[in-house]
Order: structure tokens, then C-alpha cells, then sequence
């Protein structure tokens, strides 16, 4: 009954999302108050509708009730009640429930939390998005009902993947689903600006939160999956350029440029169209990301079973979004408007180089990614393009985008000379370059790759610093407290610094483990012993262990350096009770300055078993820097503009409004 | 302003030029890092490339698998034809012989020297380059039973990811 019933509550919601789609658009167009009235109202139905078919499933899931396909193959009675919660995301169906969990959420966000939007703005805000969700509600209905059930009802549940059975399960795709589905945000308001045939400044400040906190929802995903991948997959490395990684990198590289070029329009008005065509590329490549891993293109963690008729209609869904968003876009992208000039050096100019590599980036990625998927669908051969390439691409973009990172927040808005701004960053450029030999000399490994990161990485974080000092030193005659002027900085831009020196805290870390990560594979025999990087491993042997659901053996290592013990640690070889796969369970010992990465391999001859060590440096950083990132967002969003604006500013006098018309 | 009109158009060009040397830098970086996939039956005909990385699948054939500490040797079949493979180091999780592998590297002196092994983390499951390379081989040679096939589809996927090895 529970499975009908939430099924039942997803038609109702299709019901809700088409009166969503329709009615304040039309309401927004004719100037009628009453229709525009019903945005509001409908998304508290249609977000209320979808939790409770959600909590539908759940309890199925719950209850271990297997005449629901979905959860006879995603759930076992042994698996814990966290993991059963968890598995509801677990599944193809599941993961797109979750999708429309998270899109009716942010539609029922943008509803609730934006007071100051002139009701015919946000009838069109929330129309778009309510179109947005009829489309995945369709998709969940038509090819991907989660409550299908099956018949003979099974004893027992197929369980869940067990390399998903890890708390990255209970936050990556959340927190990654957040920031995909947070796009739409984005989406939504470039397409009613263009409806609307206006993007003034307030505009710019009304999306820009919203844009600045999907963005934050997507690194923090991101960065989940990336330690996810590092801790529980074996494989010792954070990035593999996997073509569903890169699905997830592309809309991040768009709202990365989007948040900069959306900076650009609020402050100075410009780049407005180009704004708009960005938050269409965002959310258009979130979709295309949805299609890669959806419909079984590819193959890797995230795909789920093939069915060419979800692949389809994904494409369809992409097609006819970007089509309808373009085609408006060509149509009113005139209205809208460039907006104003800018001379060639100028935090403008700065600041569409940021745009301008981004969208190279993005594009080098897109081609890495689907080249291969395109030659094998047409048949021309199969080819696999691994990480050199996108590396090689990579790193020039990155060290020319940050060079100009270091520049464009001391650049002055409009007009600026570049001799004034050599002066002003000569003492952060000597010490960089200080900083980076010293830093290469005491590491003793001096590679061309390591120098240009170390040179990226002490940039970024002296010209935040050389920013932060011309803000808060005590001007020409005003005795003013240094400490004091550091509390009176904005919040955007401190936002901006922290997740800037996220940036050179990150670059740091993937420096640090390129050039010194040390990765040896041994046969060992208890009591045999191996020294690694200044670390003595000493293998004690193994043991079986039972867990809840799985047996193992576990194998012991001490680690000691300079005879002092400082780490026990305990890889594992697991199999599970239900899928009975062989799975490999590192041991990580994580400290600041690096981690200890222990792997078990097989046994070999006698007592031997092969043990794979790695001693990888700074690896934390990597994702301490993507932390810092996501939080200087979240930061930057709680500036006080932000929130001044939403109970001072009248309504009346707001952009976008075309009651009038 | 004659001087601001060329200094936009210096300015311009010199996008231009930039934008040029990163696509430019792109595509070389595309062309000399694509690595190929060749069967055992195309290896065995002399196609796969020399001094070249590519990829070889297919099945891993019952009773060749041989481990001498970290070295590893097997040999890899699309039922028509054999690859020698040697190794060296820890092989993922689910590499068995009868099961589907991937293996990138290169071809010295008949045997290939596999830097990467790849394998699917699913018994049921077979990398589509490997399931590929076997109906490939099949279609070539129709008296081979069908069912060793059947058993492979790449259709029967999977939500198991590729485990990687590779070699340091």
C-alpha cells in the first residue's frame, strides 16, 4: 500500500507542476496578481507532495518491504538501518527521487527566503524551476518508477553495493546533488530575466546568493567524492579525469565562472548577457552530466543498470531545455543588454580572463570526455584518453588562470594601469618566489611541475595577504586600529579571500602529493619489514574478523620512523555475506603533513602476502582547500547586502517587474 | 581616439593569439595521449602499434594466471586468439581467470607489458571493450559455442566500478 501511495503523490505533484508552470507565467505576462499569487502557494504543495512520496520510499526501504524492485535489489535485512536510509539513493530511481527532492527543495527555498523579489519575478523564477521539475517527474514516472514491484515477492534483498556501504554514501550525493540541482536556480533566473527582457544590478544581486551557495553545495560534493574515491576505492589517488568525475567537473568550472562573471554584473552591470548564457551552460551541463551517467554510456561507480529508453529520454530533456533556453536567449539576449565599458586592464578585464580560461577548461574537459563516447557510439573505433592529457591541459590553463587570480581583486573597477598594479604586488611577487625555492629546497625534489605549482600556490596566498594589508593598514593620518578595520571587511570579500587561499591551500596539496608521493608494492612475511620515505612498516601477520554482514581477514602493520611507533594499522580484505565480492578495505592513518595509505593484496608463497604502501604528503590539503573554497561561499553570502536588501528594498521599484506593461 | 581603438584591437588580437595557443596546446595534448583498444585477435595480426600504449581485453584464459612475488603473467583471450601479459604488482580485487580484463601498456617482444590493469568489480560484469573484442572474435569463427558469450553480455551491467591496478 505505502509504495502505491507514494507513487499516487508523484502524479498529484505532476498535477501541481504543470498549474506551477503554466499559470504565473501567464499571470507574470497579463499582470495578473491573482495567478501570480499561486507560485508561492504551489511550491509549498509540490515540495510537501514529494518529501511524502519520498518518505514513501523510505519506509520501504525500512521495512525491508522486497515486493519493491527497487529495494529487493538495493536492501538486505542485514544491512544496517543507516545504509537501508541511505540506499533509497542508492539506485538509479532512488538517486533521481532524490533529484526531485532537492529541486522542489530549492524551489520551495527561492520561494520562501526571497521576500524582496517583485511577485512577477519570482512567478517566473518559480514557473521555470516548476517546468524543470515536470520534466525529471516525468522521467521518474515514465522510465524510472522507484515503487515498481515484482512478483514472486523474494526472501531477501540483492543488499547494497558494498563499496556504497560507507557514511560517503550518507553525504556525497546529497551534498552533490544540492549543488547540481542548485543550477537550476541559476537556470531559472537567467530565463525569467530574459522572459522579463530585463538584468539590472538588483537582478545580479538577487541570483547571486543563490548561485554563490549551489556552487558551494557542488565543490563540497565534489570534494566528498574525490576523498570517497581516495579512501574507500584503493586505488591511492583523489582525481582520476573518470568521465563521470568530469560530468561533475564541468557544471563546476560553468558556476565557477558564473559566480566571477555574476560579480561582474552586479558591480559594474556588465557582462550581462554573457551572465545569462552561463547560467544556461551551467545547468544544461548538469543535465548532460545526468545523461552520461544515466544512461549507461559509460561505465564506472555511478552508472546504473543500461536502459536505452532513460538514455533517450535524457537526451530528449537536454534537447528540448537547451533548445527552449537558447532559442529565448537569441530571441531576447538584445533586450537584456551588454552593459557597461571597461578598458582593457581594469578588474573587468581581469575577471573575463578568469571567464574566458574557464570556459577553455571546461570545453578541454567536455572534449576529453566525450570524444571517445562519440567515436564509439559511430564506430569508428575505441579509444580511451586518460589523465596525461587532461593533465597537460590542465595545468597551463590553471597556472594563467591563477596568475590573473592574484591580479583581478587588487585591479580597480573600469580603468587601471599595469605599472601601478606592479608596484602595489612587487613585494607579494619577491616573496613568492622566495617562498616557493625555499620550499622546493627543503623538499629536495626540484621538477619543473612542482616549482610552477609552488609558484601558483604562495601567489594566490601573498596576494590575498598584499589585498588584505592595503585594506586593513592605518591610512595616511586616521588612527585607525588595524584589528577594528578587520572586522569592518565585508563578508563577500572575505568570503572571496578564504576561498581564494582555499584555492592555494588546494594547489599546495596536489603540488606536495604530485611530486613526492611514494607508492610501493612488497611481498611480506610476518615480522618482514619495509622502509618507505623515513617509515619502517613491519608486517605482523594477518586474522579473520567478522563484521556485520561481511568476513575478513586483517592484516597488521606497525609503522615506526626513527624507532619511535607512531601508527597501527589495519588493512582489510572483505567479503561480503550477500554479493560475495572480494573487496579491499585500506588502512589510512591521515596526519596534516600527510597520510599513511596501507593496502592488502593478496597472499602469495608461504605466509607472504603482497602489501601495497603509500606514503602520500599533504594529500589532506587537497580537500581542506575545496572546505575552505565551499565555506568562503557560504561566507561570502552572508554579507550584509545580501540581507540589507531583502527587508529594506521596496518592491515597487525593483528591476524585472513588467506589471506595467 | 585612434590610440584606445588600437590599443582594443592589440588587446583583441593578443585574446585571439592566446586563446589559438591553448587550443593549439589542446589538441596536440589530445593527439599524443589517445590510447587505443585492439583486440587479441588484432594483435595477433600484427595491427597494435609497437612503441605505442594501447589496450588489450578479452578474457583472462582458465589456467594461465602464474604470480612469481609481485611478477605476474597470464594470458589474455577474445576465444579466437591469445595475448601474453605480464604485470607487476597488486592486481584488483576481482581479476579471475574466466573473467574479463582491460590491460593497458605495451607490446615488447610478443608479450605485453601491461602498466594498468583494469578489471570489473562485478562477476556477472564485462568491461564493453573486452565483451566487445570477443563477439568481434566470434563473428570471425561461428563454431564457437555461443553460450561463453552469453555469459559476458554487456548488458548484464552492473553498478560496480572498474578497479584499478597500476603499476608505480
Amino acid at each position: 500500500m505505502i509504495p502505491e501511495v507514494g507513487h499516487f503523490a508523484l502524479w498529484l505533484a505532476v498535477g501541481v507542476t504543470l498549474l506551477l508552470g503554466t499559470l504565473p507565467l501567464v499571470g507574470a505576462h497579463r499582470g495578473r496578481t491573482d495567478l501570480m499569487a499561486l507560485a508561492r502557494p504551489a511550491t509549498h504543495v509540490l515540495l510537501g507532495l514529494i518529501v511524502f512520496s519520498y518518505g514513501c520510499l523510505i519506509l520501504s526501504f525500512v521495512n525491508n518491504d522486497f515486493s519493491v524492485l527497487n529495494v529487493a535489489s538495493h536492501s538486505n535485512t542485514q544491512l544496517p538501518l543507516m545504509y537501508r536510509i541511505a540506499a533509497t539513493w542508492g539506485s538509479h530511481e532512488g538517486s533521481l527521487m532524490l533529484w526531485l527532492l532537492m529541486q522542489a527543495g530549492w524551489a520551495w527555498a527561492v520561494a520562501t527566503f526571497s521576500k524582496s523579489l517583485p511577485l512577477p519575478v519570482l512567478s517566473r523564477i518559480l514557473a521555470v524551476m516548476g517546468l524543470l521539475t515536470l520534466s525529471f517527474l516525468l522521467f521518474v514516472l515514465f522510465t524510472s518508477n522507484p515503487f515498481d514491484r515484482i512478483f514472486p515477492i523474494p526472501a531477501e534483498g540483492r543488499d547494497l553495493n558494498p563499496q556504497l556501504q560507507d557514511p560517503g554514501m550518507i553525504f556525497h550525493p546529497p551534498m552533490l546533488y544540492m549543488g547540481y540541482v542548485g543550477m537550476s536556480v541559476a537556470f531559472a533566473f537567467a530565463v525569467a530575466a530574459l522572459i522579463g527582457g530585463n538584468l539590472d544590478v538588483m537582478w545580479a544581486r538577487w541570483m547571486r546568493p543563490w548561485t554563490t551557495v549551489a556552487w558551494a553545495f557542488l565543490t563540497f560534493g565534489i570534494a566528498l567524492g574525490s576523498w570517497w574515491a581516495y579512501y574507500e576505492l584503493g586505488w591511492g589517488g583523489w582525481w582520476f579525469w573518470d568521465a563521470v568525475e568530469n560530468a561533475s567537473f564541468m557544471p563546476w568550472l560553468v558556476a565557477t565562472a558564473l559566480i566571477h562573471s555574476l560579480a561582474v554584473t552586479e558591480k559594474r552591470g556588465s557582462f550581462k548577457s554573457w551572465t545569462v548564457l552561463l547560467a544556461i551552460a551551467g545547468y544544461s551541463l548538469a543535465l548532460l552530466g545526468t545523461f552520461l551517467v544515466r544512461s549507461g554510456v559509460i561505465t564506472s561507480v555511478h552508472s546504473f543498470a543500461a536502459d536505452p529508453k532513460r538514455g533517450a529520454f535524457i537526451l530528449v530533456m537536454l534537447a528540448v531545455t537547451v533548445t527552449a533556453a537558447l532559442t529565448l536567449y537569441a530571441w531576447r539576449a538584445p533586450k537584456v543588454g551588454l552593459g557597461a565599458r571597461f578598458s582593457s586592464v581594469s578588474r573587468e578585464s581581469m575577471l573575463l580572463a578568469n571567464n574566458v580560461l574557464f570556459i577553455v577548461a571546461t570545453a578541454a574537459v567536455m572534449l576529453g570526455t566525450l570524444y571517445p563516447l562519440i567515436l564509439d557510439t559511430l564506430g569508428l573505433g575505441k579509444i580511451s584518453v586518460g589523465p596525461p592529457y587532461f593533465d597537460a591541459v590542465f595545468v597551463p590553463i590553471m597556472a594563467v588562470l591563477v596568475f590573473f587570480m592574484g591580479l583581478g581583486p587588487l585591479a580597480r573597477w573600469k580603468n587601471d594601469a599595469l605599472p601601478a598594479l606592479a608596484v602595489r604586488l612587487r613585494w607579494a611577487a619577491g616573496v613568492t618566489v622566495v617562498s616557493a625555492a625555499l620550499t622546493a629546497w627543503i623538499g629536495g625534489k626540484i621538477t619543473l611541475g612542482s616549482v610552477l605549482g609552488l609558484l601558483m600556490a604562495y601567489w594566490i596566498l601573498y596576494t590575498v595577504l598584499a589585498e588584505l594589508w592595503e585594506r586593513v593598514r592605518p591610512a595616511g593620518g586616521v588612527q585607525a586600529n588595524v584589528l577594528h578595520r578587520l572586522g569592518q571587511l565585508p563578508r563577500a570579500t572575505v568570503g572571496m579571500m578564504v576561498a581564494h587561499v582555499g584555492v592555494a591551500v588546494f594547489v599546495f596539496g596536489v603540488t606536495m602529493v604530485g611530486t613526492y608521493d611514494i607508492e610501493r608494492d612488497v611481498a611480506m612475511a610476518p615480522g618482514e619489514s619495509t622502509t618507505v620515505s623515513g617509515y619502517t612498516f613491519t608486517f605482523q601477520g594477518t586474522q579473520p574478523v567478522r563484521g556485520p554482514n561481511y568476513e575478513a581477514i586483517r592484516g597488521h602493520l606497525v609503522v615506526t620512523r626513527g624507532g619511535v611507533q607512531v601508527s597501527d594499522m589495519f588493512p582489510e580484505k572483505r567479503v561480503y555475506k550477500v554479493q560475495r565480492n572480494p573487496m579491499t578495505e585500506a588502512a589510512i592513518d591521515s596526519r596534516i603533513y600527510g597520510d599513511l595509505y596501507v593496502q592488502l593484496g593478496e597472499p602469495v608463497a608461504g605466509e607472504k602476502w603482497l602489501v601495497r604502501i603509500w606514503v602520500k604528503p599533504f594529500v589532506a590539503w587537497i580537500w581542506g582547500g575545496c572546505l575552505l573554497m565551499g565555506l568562503g561561499g557560504i561566507w561570502a553570502v552572508a554579507d550584509r547586502r545580501y540581507r540589507v536588501r531583502a527587508t529594506r528594498e521596496s518592491p515597487t521599484n525593483a528591476g524585472g517587474a513588467s506589471v506595467a506593461r | 581616439m585612434i590610440k584606445t581603438r588600437h590599443k582594443r584591437l592589440a588587446v583583441a588580437a593578443g585574446a585571439m593569439l592566446g586563446v589559438g595557443a591553448i587550443a593549439a596546446l589542446v589538441l596536440n595534448a589530445f593527439q599524443s595521449n589517445m590510447v587505443f583498444f585492439y583486440s587479441p585477435s588484432q594483435v595477433a595480426a600484427n595491427e597494435a602499434p609497437s612503441n605505442r600504449t594501447f589496450r588489450v581485453g578479452g578474457l583472462v584464459e582458465t589456467g594461465t594466471v602464474h604470480r612469481d612475488g609481485l611478477k605476474v603473467s597470464f594470458v589474455v583471450t577474445d576465444t579466437a586468439k591469445t595475448v601474453p601479459v605480464s604485470y607487476q604488482g597488486i592486481l584488483p580485487d576481482l581479476f579471475q581467470e574466466g573473467k574479463g580484463v582491460v590491460a593497458q601498456g605495451q607490446l615488447q617482444d610478443g608479450v605485453f607489458v601491461a602498466r594498468e590493469v583494469l578489471a570489473k568489480h562485478d562477476e556477472n560484469y564485462m568491461p564493453p571493450e573486452a565483451a566487445d573484442a570477443i563477439q568481434r572474435a566470434q563473428r570471425g569463427q561461428s563454431r564457437l559455442e555461443q553460450s561463453v558469450v552469453q555469459q559476458y553480455r554487456p548488458d548484464a551491467a552492473s553498478t560496480m566500478p572498474y578497479v584499478v591496478g597500476k603499476q608505480p
